[in-house]
């Protein structure tokens, strides 16, 4: 997939009718790369992306070790602490997305729906698709699917069938998309037709492994710190998923604004900035409800005194920093109408989950231990590459489907 | 997309076999109470820091020979390579001896952590580990409250190593290999309840000799390796503090919610859906 090479501002045509017949002619040709080459983005990302692929060859040559920090302490690191939870939490503005379209019925949202989704979708492929990277033995990873052992007591056991699962639903809600690149009319009809079913489907496993992502600390009790350990972190992992999620969709939306600029309607840049700050207000609205569980969680966890050290005073940088404070501009922005002030306040509000969930994961685990884990360069040039494989995936798919730009004519009467 | 009565099916049909799945998780059967699993007596007055477990557990394990000997100013941790060490405590009544290694949970943490049942609670009391099922996630070594398994981070083939309390010995009426060579008979093999019964014994018989407590007996909510101790526990460098209650309860509430959720969510996002249905046409017309 490395070679597929992309370019920004493409003057392609989506090909109208495709009956089959040339349809390995067609992929063939959609294969090829289009345009200029040398991005800036191209040029920074293919190096590191090559770099981690050597590491990756390196990791299952000779062990997890060989590139890892992680110790019989921490046995989990930067790779499921970033990787898994945290970007699994930003993927949850798909969920949230398609709550808000199919089930509110709000249309107001619909342009970005398909993005949304496809974002989502690869999310999961690939910062799930790391959790194989960090699996020991790789190749039993089919053994809970397959009853090898159907681990149903465990929290994990749960994440992993729901992740399947969802990766499943999201296929469908995108499916009509690829269909209608293909041309394949007949498949988008009945594709199209499972969408309902799937967004349930899919809000419902959301609900579960988000929170469950937090709910795989829970026997972790004496690891934690307690100011981030409670027996609410699922609910604190739910909530903040969704303002984590809508926060990603605000800033990759004003990014699609620009790099695919033509692919967007007149009518969808118009209404760019009124869905902006519409999202602004949900976040607006969720991070509150959030602030206020973390005030609950501490007044019911009675750890005072652990306030006024180090810890205490970085726990407090999270929370006003961190949330009270991307909340009051999230809500500013709303009153303002300002959708720069609420891409602002989403940055810093990515930055604040990012900070919780590496501060349960990774930073307040094993707190007290002799010897802290940091994560090694090459944990962090894998995880860069796995984000870059996944936006050179991303950009391939938007060049060639229809996401940003309308939908052939044919669809729109298909339903 | 509206939704009719066969989608509704659909979606329910969906939710049941979900529901079929996630239901197991609370089917299992718990009460450990009433099986008599086997367990260890370790008795640190009796430990004469000979490390001659360490030794016949390195060879039964084919793991290489223990090479350092104790020294109270260094505490040794197991690791991939060693799946029990003694380790020499400087305490209020002199120096004494403990032997450490996996406590064989009676509800354990590592076993229902493990996705795949590759740590698996036996029906005879050890916790044992299945290498065709393992998948390495490491989830066990997160969840156990005592730090015992050990992953071997520079395998290409990497196992989880952890004591297994010779199982397969047991298996054949034998004893476990550091019980067996243990010449202080401070490790004696036998079932929890017969070894409750003597530990009591013990301590009654000599009050002065030991401190009167039974480390294991509701630890973590129940061990099947229980210490015997001259000096207060947090002096031999055990947890004291650690829950009586067993820690797959800490996650019991979060999985029994889970069927709910299945059935009450699907229900009521078609609900919501139901009701806003107006909202959609009256946008339709503002477009
Ligand atoms: S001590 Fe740890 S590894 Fe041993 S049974 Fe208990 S939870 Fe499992
Ligand atoms: S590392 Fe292996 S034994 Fe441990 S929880 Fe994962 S699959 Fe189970």
């Amino acid at each position: 997939m490395l070679k597929k090479k992309t370019m920004i501002n493409t003057d392609y045509v989506m090909p109208k009718d495709n009956y089959g017949k040339n349809i390995w002619k067609f992929l063939a040709n959609e294969m090829k790369p289009k345009g200029k080459f040398l991005t800036p983005f191209n040029i920074i990302s293919i190096p590191i992306m090559i770099l981690g692929l050597v590491l990756i060859v390196i990791r299952f040559w000779k062990g997890i070790g060989s590139i890892t920090n992680l110790t019989q302490e921490v046995p989990w690191g930067l790779w499921i602490g970033f990787d898994v939870v945290t970007g699994v939490a930003f993927a949850g503005g798909a969920y949230v997305i398609t709550f808000i379209v199919y089930i509110l019925n709000v249309k107001k949202y619909h342009s970005i729906v398909r993005v949304t989704v496809l974002n989502g979708f690869l999310a999961y492929v690939f910062y799930a698709g790391a959790l194989l990277l960090d699996l020991g033995r790789p190749w039993n990873v089919v053994n809970p699917i397959i009853g090898n052992g159907f681990g149903t007591s465990s929290v994990l056991f749960l994440v992993a069938w729901h992740f399947l699962l969802y990766m499943f639903a999201q296929l469908i809600e995108f499916s009509p998309a690829v269909a209608e690149w293909l041309g394949a009319k007949r498949a988008h009809k009945i594709l199209s037709g499972m969408t309902i079913a799937a967004v349930i489907f899919g809000i419902t496993l959301s609900t579960l492994h988000q929170s469950g992502l937090g709910a795989l600390y829970l026997m972790a009790k004496d690891k934690i710190h307690p100011l981030w350990y409670s027996e609410f972190i699922p609910i604190l992992f739910f909530v903040s998923s969704i303002f984590a999620g809508l926060s990603l969709v605000i800033l990759e939306g004003s990014i699609s604004q620009k790099v695919f600029f033509t692919q967007i309607s007149d009518k969808n840049h118009k209404s760019h900035s009124s869905i902006v700050v519409g999202l602004a207000k949900i976040c607006g609205v969720t991070m509150f409800v959030y602030f206020f569980l973390q005030v609950i969680v501490i007044v019911h966890g009675q750890h005072w005194n652990l306030l006024n050290t180090p810890m205490g005073y970085w726990y407090l940088t999270e929370m006003f920093g961190f949330v009270l404070f991307p909340m009051l501009l999230f809500i500013y922005s709303y009153r303002r109408n300002s959708s720069l002030v609420a891409m602002i306040a989403a940055v810093i509000a990515m930055l604040g989950v990012i900070i919780n969930r590496l501060n349960v994961t990774v930073i307040g685990y094993r707190w007290d231990a002799v010897t802290h884990y940091y994560p090694s360069w090459m944990e962090i040039v894998v995880t860069l590459a796995v984000i870059f494989t996944e936006i050179w995936i991303f950009r391939w798919v938007i060049n060639r489907m229809p996401v940003l730009r309308e939908s052939p004519s044919w669809a729109k009467n298909n339903k | 997309m509206i939704l009719n009565r066969r989608n509704f099916l659909q979606v329910l049909g969906i939710t049941g076999i979900t529901l079929a799945v996630g239901k197991k998780s609370i089917a299992e059967p718990t009460d450990n109470t009433k099986i008599d699993f086997y367990g260890i007596l370790i008795d640190s007055t009796r430990c004469v820091g000979c490390q001659s477990c360490e030794y016949a557990c390195a060879e039964v394990n084919s793991l290489p020979e223990p090479t350092e000997s104790i020294n109270p100013d260094v505490i040794r941790k197991t690791n991939e390579n060693r799946r029990t060490v003694v380790n020499a405590y400087n305490t209020s009544k002199g120096e004494y001896y403990v032997k450490t290694q996996c406590m064989h949970c009676n509800e354990a943490a590592c076993a229902s952590a493990c996705l795949t049942q590759a740590m698996h609670k036996t029906t005879k009391g050890p916790v044992i580990w299945r290498s065709n099922k393992c998948m390495g996630c490491r989830y066990c070594m997160i969840s156990c409250p005592f730090d015992i398994p050990k992953f071997e981070y520079h395998s290409a083939n990497p196992k989880i190593q952890k004591c297994d309390m010779c199982f397969n010995s047991i298996e054949e009426g034998k004893l476990p290999a550091c019980a067996e060579a243990c010449p202080a008979e401070a490790i004696v093999f036998g079932t929890r309840r017969e070894l409750i019964k003597e530990a009591r014994k013990r301590i009654f018989e000599n009050p002065d000799e030991y401190y009167d407590h039974i480390y294991g007996e509701h630890e973590a909510g129940g061990t099947g390796v229980l210490y015997l101790s001259p000096v207060p526990f947090n002096e031999l460098g055990f947890n004291t503090t650690i829950q009586k209650s067993s820690y797959p309860e800490l996650s019991k509430g979060f999985l029994y919610s889970v069927p709910t959720i299945f059935v009450l969510w699907p229900a009521i996002l078609i609900g919501i859906k139901e009701a806003t249905k107006n909202n959609h046409a009256k946008e339709e017309d503002n477009d």
